[in-house]
């Protein structure tokens, strides 16, 4: 489906950060980019061949930007993920799926448009995609709560997701929310109920559900369209129980040590998939996904496309026993306090940073790191 | 999102005999009657907190609760550190405490009637959940399969445990794969929400009952009610989140005093159990 796929800003990079959308640590890249344009500009207008020094600085600029992203911390992984001009769904909804029908309203309340649900065609598989929508423009953002579901946006995924299953679909869940949203509407019309729920069914849906976290995966918010059979992290996308700055606020008490906060959470794709709490990383483009979206959604595309072509061919009693499995056997990090035994084993970790980014391309590399068998809980018996 | 820990209790803080102030309404209350009253204030009718030792004297036929998993302890695998060492914290808890973790589980007969039983413990870093109380939750689920009995979870946590951080927050689906499991296999699950249930165990087990009842003014919420607060800019309408809040918007189906718990428990089990 790479067609499909506009390279709107291939090798265009050095437009791709500039304004508002310039964070803390890529200052040194904005100057180096304003004096690549100059230079540009300089040579349209006096007509001299400036190609050696505008060449040189692309080198100096691409060195940086692979230094600079290759030893992101977790606080700037953070601000990555939530950088304005990251792809949101709509924009995985143009370029990534084919023959969209988005389907509407929870049938009891009213249609939450921070969840968009709908049948569409991914790489050529028919599937239904379920995932938060952030928003685009003030206006939409505002409609859409900046990403935060209500209760009946997780009573709309879970029903459709159950039309998935009547009829064979596989579910592709797109996460990027802060959480649920906080507010007396959700707490009055169920958000818990409505989350425990869809955790309990989508244990059992019986059909192959593939979760991607593409921006930000906020805790309860996000688990409640985040249970299948594979979950995946966008490279520079973050999963956490809590934000860095609530954890801060709480444990810290105050809200300036998010980024001592954001290190402690672990919640980078790498350090996530060091716990197997993640199956799979997906690369992102030199650079973070907002200066190639074109790049980073083929990615997300083509890790879709191998994983929904494995997940069919799983018959679906062994596909729900995996699931099981995969659920049951996470996060066991326990021993008996009488007989310690051997913690669970932790996964090494794989070649990262430089190795990944320049697999940027190439989706192998986001497969390499499958889930190895589950980990040995000690637990003694009773 | 997890509340803030409250102030841990000590066994110690009711001896045996003296006076003490019911935190409802600031009215004397004389211990032994409190106890009595299953603590549970004579004038207002406030249900102080319980640690799980208490509420499982309370509960079951006395002598009846035979522990599992008793010793699970969580191995830090974050390596965490707030203002001190998780692993420290942990220590510091279990030393006041007297337990292991936020949560007992077993197997316990209720005016005869056998049952899995899990309660937590709010004096436990406010029964927060990592990765012990979810696999204690989830073999309780499991048993309650093998053993064809009905499960029965006490809750009260302020959500998942900060300090495990990711490994918390799976938790929630684990619990809830397992209590899809139980479901399939057509057992029972009565939950008991007490103050206070929030967060993560609220969108988890808790709210998954087949049966859900609550002890009155109960907190149960997703939420914290100061982050609400902030978000909307606006005070929160009186009651909001508590059990009789939840009870009008058809999200529990009863609100019982925790003197008609046994009976009440008893009672739905004969309509329900096999």
């Amino acid at each position: 489906m790479a067609d499909t796929i506009v390279n709107s800003s291939a090798g265009n990079g050095n437009t791709a950060v500039s304004g508002s959308g310039l964070l803390e640590f890529e200052k040194p890249l904005a100057r180096i980019e304003q004096e690549i344009a100059q230079l540009e500009a300089q040579q349209q207008t006096t007509g001299r061949d400036l190609s050696e020094p505008i060449g040189e600085l692309r080198n100096l600029l691409r060195g940086m930007t692979r230094e600079i992203y290759t030893k992101l911390t977790a606080w700037e992984t953070v601000q990555v993920a939530r950088h304005p001009r990251r792809p949101i769904i709509s924009d995985y909804l143009r370029f990534m799926v084919k023959d969209f029908v988005e389907l509407h309203g929870d049938r009891t309340f009213g249609d939450d448009k921070a969840m968009v649900c709908g049948f569409g065609r991914i790489a050529g598989h028919k599937v239904m995609l379920v995932g938060h929508n952030k928003g685009k423009d003030t206006k939409e953002k505002i409609a859409c709560h900046f990403g935060c579901a209500h209760p009946e946006g997780y009573r709309k995924s879970l029903l459709k997701m159950k039309l998935a299953e009547k009829f064979n679909l596989p579910i592709v869940c797109l996460i990027d929310t802060q959480g649920a949203y906080p507010g007396i509407g959700a707490e009055e019309r169920g958000i818990s109920q409505a989350i425990a729920v869809n955790l309990l069914e989508m244990s059992r849906l019986k059909c192959p559900i593939v979760c991607v976290v593409i921006g930000e995966g906020g805790s309860g918010g996000a688990l409640g369209i985040g249970v299948g059979d594979r979950m995946a992290l966008l490279q520079h996308s973050f999963y956490s129980v809590i934000s860095p700055e609530g954890c801060a606020a709480i444990l810290f008490k105050t809200g300036e040590q998010a980024r001592r906060a954001a290190e402690s959470l672990h919640l980078t794709a790498n350090e996530l998939l060091k716990l197997q709490i993640i199956d799979d990383i997906i690369p992102e483009p030199l650079g973070g996904a907002h200066r190639r979206p074109d790049e980073t959604i083929q990615a997300v595309d083509q890790y879709l496309a191998k994983t929904l072509r494995e997940l069919k061919r799983v018959r679906i009693d062994t596909l729900l026993k995996r699931r099981y499995n995969r659920l049951r056997t996470v996060g066991s990090f326990f021993e008996s306090a009488n007989k310690p035994a051997t913690p669970p084993r932790i996964r090494k970790p794989k070649a990262q940073g430089a190795d990944r980014l320049a697999d940027a391309a190439s989706v192998d590399g986001a497969s390499k790191h499958r889930r190895s068998p589950a980990p040995v809980a000690a637990v003694e018996s009773v | 999102m997890p509340l803030q820990p409250a102030p841990i209790e000590k066994k110690t803080d009711i001896p045996e005999g003296v006076w003490l102030r019911c935190e409802g309404c600031g009215e004397m209350l004389y211990t032994r009657e409190f106890e009595e009253m299953l603590r549970v204030c004579k004038v207002c009718h406030h249900h102080h907190r319980l640690d799980a030792r208490t509420r499982i004297k309370q509960l079951v036929d006395e002598g009846t609760f035979e522990e599992f998993l008793a010793d699970l302890v969580s191995t830090d695998p974050l390596q965490f550190t707030d203002r001190i060492p998780y692993k420290e914290r942990l220590q510091q808890i279990q030393e006041q405490s007297g337990e292991k973790e936020a949560i007992l589980v077993g197997k316990a007969y209720i005016k005869g009637r056998g049952v899995i039983l899990g309660v937590m413990n709010p004096a436990f870093i406010m029964a927060s959940m990592g990765a012990v109380v979810g696999e204690k939750v989830t073999t309780a689920a499991e048993r309650a399969v093998e053993d064809n009995l009905p499960l029965v979870l006490v809750t009260a946590s302020g959500g998942a445990r900060m300090q495990e951080g990711m490994v918390s927050l799976v938790q929630m689906a684990k619990t809830s794969a397992a209590l899809a499991k139980l479901d399939d296999a057509g057992g029972l699950y009565i939950t008991v929400l007490t103050d206070p249930t929030t967060a993560g165990v609220a969108a988890s087990f808790a709210m998954l009952g087949d049966v859900i009842i609550s002890e009155p003014k109960a907190m149960v919420g997703f939420a914290g009610p100061r982050v609400i607060a902030n978000t909307i800019k606006a005070e929160l309408p009186d009651g909001f989140q508590t059990a009789e809040f939840l009870l009008e918007r058809g999200f529990i189906d009863r609100i019982v005093e925790r003197k008609e718990l046994r009976s009440e428990i008893a009672r739905l089990i004969d309509y329900c159990g096999k």
